[in-house]
């Protein structure tokens, strides 16, 4: 008996046809969100440096779109800057305390307690940001920084918004870091306890470095949602472009320029308006860059163990 | 604690292992207090976050709160009707676009797409990568191309409900692919065996045998939509409207919208109303989830 390869399309087989041309059709859309978010962006971004020369934006250190004439200034520099030591206070809370409960989680933690630790991360985790900026605002700037410890901190102020940022980019460097841990073949560490090695030696020699570049990973995504983060910082840090290191200062971010600039119902085509892709775009390069080698460290740990 | 005690208690924390030093012993308890504190530290800060705004807004919780309008001068009558009204619609709307989209495009990945193509490969980085763009940039999106631009549909509740569509889409796709590839290969070969085709397969068998973990994934992602502030800032929501959304192009607001201005209000009843529709906010999630979590644990396919 011979089959005919080319057999003539049937009623079912053109159905099945078109259902793969849809769900391609769907996958495509994410695609073409993409390229969406990249053109929207682009187009405004190049009328603006037709306004504004990239030198000026790209190493200016005064960022005063608001005003009008010789003291209108579009230097990026300090909303990068307050962006990038923000991000630096979030991590330098978020990372020690994520590392260490995702060591805790991995390693350490018997199976009950565990089953309680996760979920208080992940309901750690769902909590919108507004919540977090509203905690920092009414409550951690005034009773904890001010009463607490006498910092005389002003309401918005660079100190109460990296901490409390901290504390919401935890639960994500605490989850993917313990991913990378727990996917350490448990033979390495029994060969490790068997030379008799400690717990903490296994951990922290064997586990660790075995796990580094996931952790890695987590770190880079954590800073990217640091990095993005918006309404914790317009409503904790403040509005004010600075490029001081006094973390008690209000400082502004790339993110929350956006969304303060944005919320005035500005007119399309103008200035003001090419300002918020311009400062959209640097963001969004600096996310993809981190996301991009996030990933890539992630694949590269599941190749090895999986 | 004497020296011969503390030694004992260097040795049961050994156990039978020769030549370890007391200092070690130390050391691993340490270690191990720095990490419950750590995860400590996650716990007081959860605990400190919900303390403050339930009992900042308890006070405010009533029917009225709840059913009354905004108010930008009387806060005791300062409700959340419009605001609450506008998260429904929000999620609705996002619910009908996000639903199909994402499961198709998590079908085709898993049930269809040959993962060696570059254009598959392309894809899967893409979804990944868009998951980490963040939400503001999303707003801008939404500025751009929906309520001006191509479209110009204004500042409207559709222009909202799409802008969040498109910001959970990639979450809703990633589950949705986990949850299918956990539906064990042998139900598909059985299914091909009797004469299935390929499209019945997914829809008689893989489908109902992922539908919880879709489900779940579905309303965990709506619950993020919901909370987001940034995207609807910049797409332009209304605040302390005092209607309620009457159509898909009719202005509206949400409740992070609401808590955002009320947050940022000078008068202090009005912070405290802010407080009040954060207990609301909280407690959508709070039912959202436990449905989730409901849904997982009654439907959840074991195989």
């Amino acid at each position: 008996m011979r089959f005919n390869l080319n057999r003539t399309p049937t009623a079912r087989s053109r159905f099945e046809a078109l259902i793969r041309v849809a769900l391609m059709a769907a996958a495509g859309l994410s695609v073409v969100t993409t390229l969406l978010i990249v053109g929207s962006l682009l187009f405004e971004t190049v009328e603006f440096f037709g306004e504004v020369p990239i030198g000026d934006y790209l190493f200016g250190t005064k960022w005063t779109p608001q005003f009008a004439g010789a003291q209108q200034s579009f230097g990026v520099v300090p909303l990068v800057w307050g962006t990038l030591y923000l991000s630096l206070i979030a991590l330098i809370v978020a990372v020690p305390l994520g590392l260490l409960s995702a060591i805790y989680l991995s390693e350490y933690a018997p199976n009950r307690v565990r089953k309680v630790v996760k979920p208080v991360l992940e309901l750690l985790a769902g909590v919108p940001t507004i919540v977090f900026g509203y905690f920092a605002l009414t409550f951690f700037t005034p009773n904890v920084l001010n009463d607490v410890f006498g910092l005389g901190v002003g309401v918005f102020n660079g100190l109460s918004a990296g901490i409390i940022m901290g504390l919401l980019v935890l639960p994500t460097i605490a989850s993917v870091a313990e991913d990378a841990m727990s996917a350490v073949p448990s033979s390495l560490r029994e060969g490790a306890f068997g030379l008799g090695a400690s717990k903490l030696q296994v951990s922290l020699r064997i586990v660790f470095p075995a796990a580094l570049s996931g952790i890695v990973a987590a770190l880079i995504l954590g800073a990217s949602r640091a990095v993005g983060e918006t309404v914790l910082v317009l409503l904790a840090a403040g509005q004010t472009p600075n490029l001081s290191v006094n973390p008690t200062e209000s400082y502004q971010t790339m993110a929350a320029f956006i969304a303060a600039q944005a919320r005035g119902d500005i007119p399309t085509g103008s200035i003001e308006y090419m300002t918020i892709f311009a400062v959209g775009f640097t963001l969004f390069v600096i996310t993809l860059v981190l996301n991009l080698v996030s990933i890539r460290l992630v694949r590269k740990y599941r190749q090895v163990y999986e | 604690m004497t020296g011969a005690q503390m030694a004992a208690a260097a040795r049961t924390q050994t156990g039978v292992i020769p030549g370890r030093t007391r200092r070690e012993a130390a050391a691993g308890n340490g270690f191990k207090v720095l990490m419950l504190s750590a995860v400590a530290m996650a716990f007081i800060g959860l605990g400190a976050i919900i303390w403050d705004f339930a009992s900042d807004g308890a006070s405010v919780l009533s029917w009225n709160f709840i059913t009354n309008f905004p108010s930008r001068v009387i806060p005791e009558r300062a409700g959340i009707q419009s605001a609450i009204v506008g998260t429904i619609y929000l999620m609705i709307i996002c619910a009908v676009l996000v639903v199909p989209l994402g499961v198709m495009t998590a079908v085709y990945l898993e049930e269809y797409a040959d993962g060696n193509r570059w254009y598959n490969r392309m894809i899967e980085v893409n979804i990944q990568n868009l998951a980490g763009v963040p939400s503001v940039v999303y707003g801008i999106l939404g500025l751009a191309f929906i309520v001006r631009g191509p479209l110009s549909m204004g500042p409207v509740l559709l222009a909202g409900g799409i802008t969040l569509a498109l910001l959970v889409l990639p979450v809703v796709i990633i589950v949705a692919r986990e949850a299918i590839r956990a539906v064990p290969p042998s139900i598909r070969e059985g299914s091909l065996a009797l004469g299935a085709t390929q499209w019945q397969t997914i829809w008689k068998q893989v489908l109902p045998g992922s539908i919880a973990g879709i489900a779940t994934g579905v309303i965990l992602a709506l619950s993020r939509a919901i909370g987001e502030t940034a995207p609807l800032l910049v797409v332009g929501a209304g605040v302390s409207l005092r209607f309620n959304p009457d159509g898909l192009d009719s202005s509206f607001t949400a409740l992070p919208i609401q808590i955002f201005a009320w947050t940022q209000d000078p008068n202090e009843e009005f912070v405290t109303r802010a407080a009040g529709a954060i207990c609301v906010l909280m407690i959508i999630l709070l039912l959202m989830n436990s449905i989730a979590i409901w849904l997982r644990n009654r439907y959840e396919q074991k195989w």
